[in-house]
């Protein structure tokens, strides 16, 4: 560690994030071009803020149909039943096999609420300027983008039961409109992760990214 | 238009001295012996990682994996039968059904996820791959790996796979389900994606492929060589 960290945009220096190369900015106001691979560099993501309360607020909307609207609907024998993510963990715990009850649960519904809770609390300290805990907001954008992909569990759920239970008249499944939804939400919070710059979560007072 | 071109920052070290990604420290790289990684001094990200193999393992299990993936395609992955009926399905007969009752928008999310991005990642990690065996490897390396690492983070057959076993689980109350082919070539083509992230050195594959600016040459004037205070990483 150093007692004077410096930031590479500070020494107008810029990191290509698709090669990594660093290079020194062809101007202060507009980086250029890597000169490896040709990508068109930035000292931070353009309106990275911005873009992430966007795509946040667009998942939290969504969220509330996803799990309010049927995401599978099962047809036997001529009667149909609604099923909601919280209903099939309901059933699966019903049914013996906690476990799984468990996995859904969290992957479904306590993933996807816990990233827009956690973006929001990333969001809300860069634009604050919050000092100290770099680390381990850090490490809370870092598992944002570890754990994302897994909340699209449900709709994989969804799809092979809907794809295998074909049985008609006996017994069928059919996809319900909250699966969309679902599958909006996981999408738009994994683009969120991916568009909120975590160089901003170390960046003081907008010195370090003169032109931001 | 001649485009504005950034310069590389020091014709020696510019391999040596990086910015960390997540936090933007600069630092200045040790030598990594192989299979050790760096990891940044102040966020503790990796900042490069050496293999012991870095061409030829990774080649050798991107090429198994796109025939895994072929395999876990076209095999069934898992079929019920009740009251003398039966019926199976593979992945991408999934997202078809999907299509079909009216969820087209859902069904192309999870044929991109379980089919289209990893058959993408790995084609073109096979392309790049081979590139790079002869340096330097041609620029359009370089743009196939940008794309490759795009693809990966939607290439998501460890989800797909734990989906598909909730969903065996789900039904086997209402009939009998067995796991087919399909589901375990998924199992190994897991254990293969896993074992060519560790095994790919994204630097090393970087210092093979040729530059895209061609009129920086490596020693140009217009470099300004970099203080050494900056922090080693640890």
């Amino acid at each position: 560690m150093t007692s004077r960290p410096l930031s590479a945009a500070r020494r107008g220096l810029v990191c290509c994030r698709d090669c990594g190369l660093l290079s020194r900015a062809a101007s202060p106001h507009e980086p250029g071009f890597c000169p490896r691979c040709g990508a068109k560099l930035h000292f931070r993501h353009p309106n990275a803020v911005q873009q992430t309360w966007a795509l946040v607020v667009a998942a939290a909307i969504c969220f509330i149909p996803a799990n309010a609207l049927p995401v599978m609907v099962s047809n036997a024998l001529g009667s149909s039943t609604p099923d909601t993510i919280l209903g099939g963990v309901h059933f699966l715990y019903e049914s013996g096999s906690w476990p799984l009850a468990l996995i859904v649960l969290v992957a479904s519904f306590m993933i996807p609420l816990g990233k827009l809770m956690a973006l929001v609390w990333l969001l809300v300290a860069i634009q604050r300027g919050v000092r100290g805990g770099e680390s381990q907001r850090m490490r809370l954008h870092r598992l944002v983008h570890l754990i994302g992909p897994w909340s699209m569990l449900d709709v994989f759920v969804a799809t092979f039961t809907v794809a295998l239970v074909q049985l008609s008249p006996l017994m069928s499944v059919e996809p319900g409109p909250g699966v969309l939804f679902f599958a909006a939400v996981v999408v738009l919070t994994m683009l969120a992760a991916e568009s909120l710059d975590p160089r901003l979560l170390w960046d003081r007072n907008g010195v370090d990214s003169p032109r931001a | 238009m001649r485009l504005p071109v950034a310069s590389i920052q020091s014709p020696q070290s510019y391999e040596a001295t990086i910015a960390c990604p997540g936090c933007d420290l600069v630092q200045r790289l040790p030598p990594i012996p192989p299979g050790g990684r760096a990891r940044c001094s102040r966020c503790g990200e990796v900042l490069a990682s050496r293999t012991r193999d870095p061409f030829d393992r990774p080649l050798a299990l991107a090429l198994a994996g796109l025939i895994m993936l072929v395999v876990a395609n076209t095999s069934p992955l898992m079929s019920l039968s009740a009251v003398g009926r039966h019926a199976d399905t593979t992945i991408l007969g999934g997202a078809l059904m999907m299509w079909t009752q009216g969820q087209p928008l859902t069904a192309a999310l999870v044929a991109f996820c379980t089919a289209i991005a990893p058959a993408a990642y790995l084609t073109l990690m096979c392309a790049v791959l081979i590139a790079v065996r002869r340096p330097p490897a041609p620029a359009w390396a370089g743009q196939l790996l940008r794309l490759a690492e795009h693809s990966q983070v939607w290439s998501l057959p460890e989800v797909m796979l734990l989906g598909i076993l909730v969903a065996l689980v789900k039904i086997a109350d209402l009939a009998t389900v067995e796991a087919g082919i399909g589901l375990y070539s998924t199992g190994a083509l897991l254990v293969l994606l896993a074992a060519l992230a560790v095994t790919f050195d994204h630097q090393a594959t970087w210092q093979r492929v040729s530059w895209a600016a061609q009129r920086q040459p490596k020693g140009s004037a217009a470099c300004t060589p970099e203080p050494s205070d900056g922090t080693g990483a640890r």
